[in-house]
């Protein structure tokens, strides 16, 4: 079946599974936006219990996603993971560290004798929600702005400055994709108390959050796409291979791929009717849904004008001509093909976590379960 | 490929990967081998409906959560240090290495960590056997996470299954059934899940053994060696089994590991296994590896019948490696000169392709591949110039081996021991045996972790056998970055791991009656 596909089809295809992962792994930080929330929300003991513990329950999630996005890229573009993890050390060192210290904090943070103090975690999941979110959406930012890289003749790539990657705070387009996505994250995990957790406090202090986290998620997002489509893209000749640079090249990717478009403007649609329903409506719930959908697509049509229609996904400043693109970047025709039989997993893993998913959240977080549980974070 | 090198760089990278890999696998096999004792604890509740049997499931589940934890944390930091710390690398072998590690993302990790959430917060969410389903799945996921890694690590020790493309200088994935199934992988995923399994009973036993000194918990904690005794004797029996098979894959496939694990310089027919032995420098000064023994007790016949299930078989020693010999089955080894030889034809062949294919002269490249594909075998040989520098770290390798075997074996009388006592219900009077086992806790760490250096220390110079050695793998990148990131590694681990060791005392301390609060 697959290995009937030739190459750039299964280049394709897995830039298209990992633009699905990635966009999944987006919608998922609300875990981490919820994380900067936690005393915001949660004024007495027993709510940020309830507000941890919902959150706790999906963390891993969010952490397998990433991983498996890191993955999944090394596997179908290892030239973009040896460039740019090698390369952006400090970018790559900052978000692993930002992860390492939640993967422990929820499990250690009420537990007895923990030495450093609930405190301590607590401050630690604070400093993934906020830094996770920015590096992670300021990393992915070069995938339109470029970096400073260069290629050999070997595949081996050398970054053109000693700042590891920081520089690319240095650009505003980066760092508003960045802002866009920890407020989206700390919008989503509003959206998703408001359905996860009985309690009319957190309620109704997470519907004012929307609007606090919603007017610059908005502002910045606007500011990032505006710009998005009004810049200079880097466009790859088919034949030659060739990048140079093309005006409005991502509103042409737009306009060339009309589904994309209706993607893009169906998500962004998504989150603000989530957005608007759950914060003027008295009790709605079901927010999370349309506004997480609705992430979903506007990160999957962004990943996709980002590497399809001849354009180059992990661009260089550095060196034009040593800009990636997905087919200059990518595993073989074998193992790409070995790798898309065990995609087709995909859709069970899918059913099995939302028929789990459904079953934890069957009943919302309430006071009595917190009473009576005894795992609790 | 690489035309300097900064070896600072690389003995930083070296270090911090160490460091990481290191502080991973003292929490990873207590996971893969505490998950399955609990899905056992959890299917005689299931049959039984006995609510101790709940009690007992819950407790050891409280203890694998603390661990499970900080194995996740330190666990990511590895896949990405692959491209962080290892770029040059993961390009050469990514089209091969990459697609174990996705499979293991999709497959594996996924299923861990869904129905993990289940395994805790489940209990009054499922069904009584969707709730026994889900921690089942939960240890067939971790134990399938070890088996993605496993394979590609069994890659590196034996690279098979591929072949080298100089148009994009890497190895490409030709066979994914070879690389799969390669024997070096299946037993490397073989040995190292039943010595975890070995160290879990270990735990158990040891932390039930503490329960019977302190005559608190009587009626779990002897329930709870039972099923450790029982899961220990069958897995630490078969890690002797794989690690045997192991043996004979070594030194096939990486005969100069062989020579130092056991620190053989000159191999004979016949050969002795050193059952215990003392090293000291160098007599000859050959090299800084280089260490021979000041005293050894030897079993005759021994080694050779571990390599070849033959007494009288050859076994090469370091030196016969160096110089070249004829192996059992009539084939010559050439020496490390003659490969270095061939490696510089191979990686200048290589060069000449390059610049031939950017020239537009297709006969000179033609002929370049031809002449590269004929070198291939021995491409990583190119780097060195001194034999000597292919030579691993003796005396690490030699005392991890010997403190890893003769410690497996312990465990193994042990078991035997737990369960002679309890079927004579004398286990709670011994209290030698009980303070032996409390004391085998940290002596199983210290095997696992014996385990891994052995692999990784014993194949050095190499980071994939013959093709690619250590020093021409790192990203290319400035060492204080990498010196800087190993103490922040060092700070941070070491931080996690004293709260780690704190709550899981306070949690045995309180025992099973206090649900994990």
């Amino acid at each position: 079946m697959f290995e009937n596909l030739s190459h750039l089809a299964l280049q394709q295809y897995w830039w298209i599974i990992d633009s699905l992962l990635g966009s999944f792994l987006v919608f998922l930080l609300f875990v981490q936006g919820g994380q900067t929330l936690i005393y915001r929300l949660g004024k007495t003991k027993m709510e940020r219990t309830m507000i941890v513990n919902s959150l706790g329950r999906k963390w891993e999630f969010t952490f397998t996603t990433l991983v498996t996005f890191g993955g999944a890229m090394f596997a179908s573009f290892p030239l973009f993971y040896s460039t740019s993890f090698g390369g952006a050390y400090w970018v790559w060192m900052a978000i692993l560290f930002c992860f390492i210290i939640q993967a422990v904090s929820y499990e250690f943070r009420s537990k007895p004798s923990n030495v450093w103090g609930a405190k301590t975690f607590e401050v630690f999941l604070f400093i993934n929600g906020l830094l996770g979110t920015i590096l992670l959406g300021t990393a992915v930012g070069t995938f339109f702005n470029g970096a400073e890289f260069t290629v050999n003749d070997m595949n081996q790539s050398q970054w053109a400055t000693s700042f590891g990657g920081l520089e690319a705070v240095l650009n505003i387009s980066n760092v508003a994709l960045g802002l866009t996505v920890f407020f989206l994250a700390r919008l989503l995990a509003s959206l998703y108390f408001m359905n996860n957790i009985r309690e009319e406090n957190i309620y109704a202090r997470s519907k004012k959050q929307l609007l606090y986290s919603g007017i610059p998620f908005l502002i910045v997002f606007l500011f990032f796409v505006i710009r998005l489509l009004l810049m200079k893209g880097f466009a790859v000749d088919p034949n030659t291979g060739f990048i140079s640079m093309e005006p409005y090249k991502y509103l042409h990717n737009l306009l060339a791929m009309p589904i994309v478009a209706i993607l893009f403007l169906g998500g962004v649609v998504g989150v603000l009717f989530g957005l608007i329903k759950s914060y003027l409506s008295e009790k709605y719930t079901k927010g999370i849904w349309f506004a997480g959908g609705g992430t979903i697509m506007v990160v999957f049509s962004l990943f996709l004008i980002a590497g399809f229609n001849n354009t180059a996904f992990y661009p260089s400043v550095a060196d034009l001509q040593s800009s990636l693109t997905i087919q200059n970047a990518s595993s073989s025709h074998y193992s790409l093909t070995a790798m898309s039989y065990v995609s087709l997993m995909v859709p069970f893993v899918l059913a099995y976590i939302i028929y789990v998913w459904r079953a934890i959240n069957n009943k919302p977080i309430d006071l009595e379960e917190m009473k009576s549980e005894e795992h609790l974070y | 490929m690489v035309e300097h090198f900064d070896l600072s760089l690389v003995d930083w990278s070296r270090a911090q990967f160490a460091l990481t890999a290191l502080y991973h696998w003292i929490f990873v096999p207590l996971t893969l081998g505490l998950a399955f004792i609990i899905a056992i604890m959890e299917t005689i509740y299931y049959k039984t409906g006995d609510s101790q049997w709940k009690k007992i499931t819950k407790f050891w589940m409280t203890l694998f959560g603390i661990n499970f934890a900080i194995g996740v944390a330190t666990g990511i930091i590895l896949e990405f240090e692959f491209g962080t710390n290892w770029s040059n690398y993961s390009w050469f072998v990514g089209d091969i290495f990459g697609a174990p590690l996705a499979v293991e993302g999709i497959m594996a990790f996924f299923m861990e960590s869904t129905f993990i959430a289940v395994m805790f917060f489940g209990w009054n969410k499922v069904s009584k056997r969707f709730h026994l389903v889900s921690t089942w799945l939960v240890a067939i996921g971790s134990n399938l996470s070890g088996l993605w890694i496993l394979v590609a690590n069994g890659w590196m020790q034996n690279p098979i299954g591929m072949k080298f493309n100089p148009d994009t200088a890497r190895n490409e994935m030709m066979n994914f059934w070879d690389i799969l199934f390669s024997p070096t992988a299946v037993n490397k995923f073989l040995h190292t899940l039943s010595s975890s399994y070995t160290l879990a009973a270990v735990f158990v036993l040891g932390i039930s053994a503490w329960y019977l000194l302190k005559k608190t918990n009587i009626a779990f904690a002897k329930k709870s060696i039972i099923i450790a005794a029982v899961f220990g004797l069958t897995s630490s029996l078969y890690t002797v089994l794989t690690g045997d098979n192991s043996a004979r894959e070594i030194v096939r496939n990486q005969p100069m590991k062989f020579a130092a694990i056991e620190g053989l310089y000159d191999g004979s027919a016949g050969a002795g296994l050193v059952a215990f032995g003392v090293m000291t420098e160098s007599p000859n000064g050959k090299h800084k590896n280089m260490k021979d023994f000041n005293f050894k007790i030897e079993i005759p016949n021994m080694l050779s019948y571990m390599a070849y299930l033959d007494g009288k078989a050859f076994v090469p020693g370091i030196n016969d490696i160096i110089n070249g010999f004829t192996d059992n089955d009539g084939i010559v080894h050439p020496s490390v000169n003659e490969k270095i030889a061939i490696g510089q034809k191979a990686i200048a062949a290589l060069r000449t392709f390059k610049i031939a294919k950017k020239a537009g002269d297709l006969t000179l490249a033609e002929q370049a591949q031809k002449d590269l594909e004929a070198n291939f075998k021995y491409f990583g040989y190119g780097y060195f110039n001194d034999p000597y520098d292919t030579v691993p770290p003796i005396s690490m390798s030699f005392y991890s081996f010997h403190t890893m075997v003769g410690l497996g074996m312990w465990f193994i009388l042990l078991f035997i021991l737990s369960l002679v006592y309890i079927y004579k219900n004398q286990i709670a009077t011994k209290k030698w045996f009980l303070r032996a086992a409390i004391w085998s806790i940290p002596l199983a760490y210290i095997a696992s972790e014996c385990g891994w250096i052995v692999a990784e220390m014993g194949r050095q110079p190499w980071v994939i056998q013959d093709l690619m050695p250590t020093l021409t793998a790192v990203s290319n990148i400035d060492a204080i970055s990498v010196k800087i990131t190993f103490f922040l590694f060092l700070f941070v681990f070491t931080g996690l791991l004293i709260a780690e060791l704190k709550i899981m005392l306070k949690q045995i301390k309180n025992g099973p009656n206090h649900g994990g609060k």
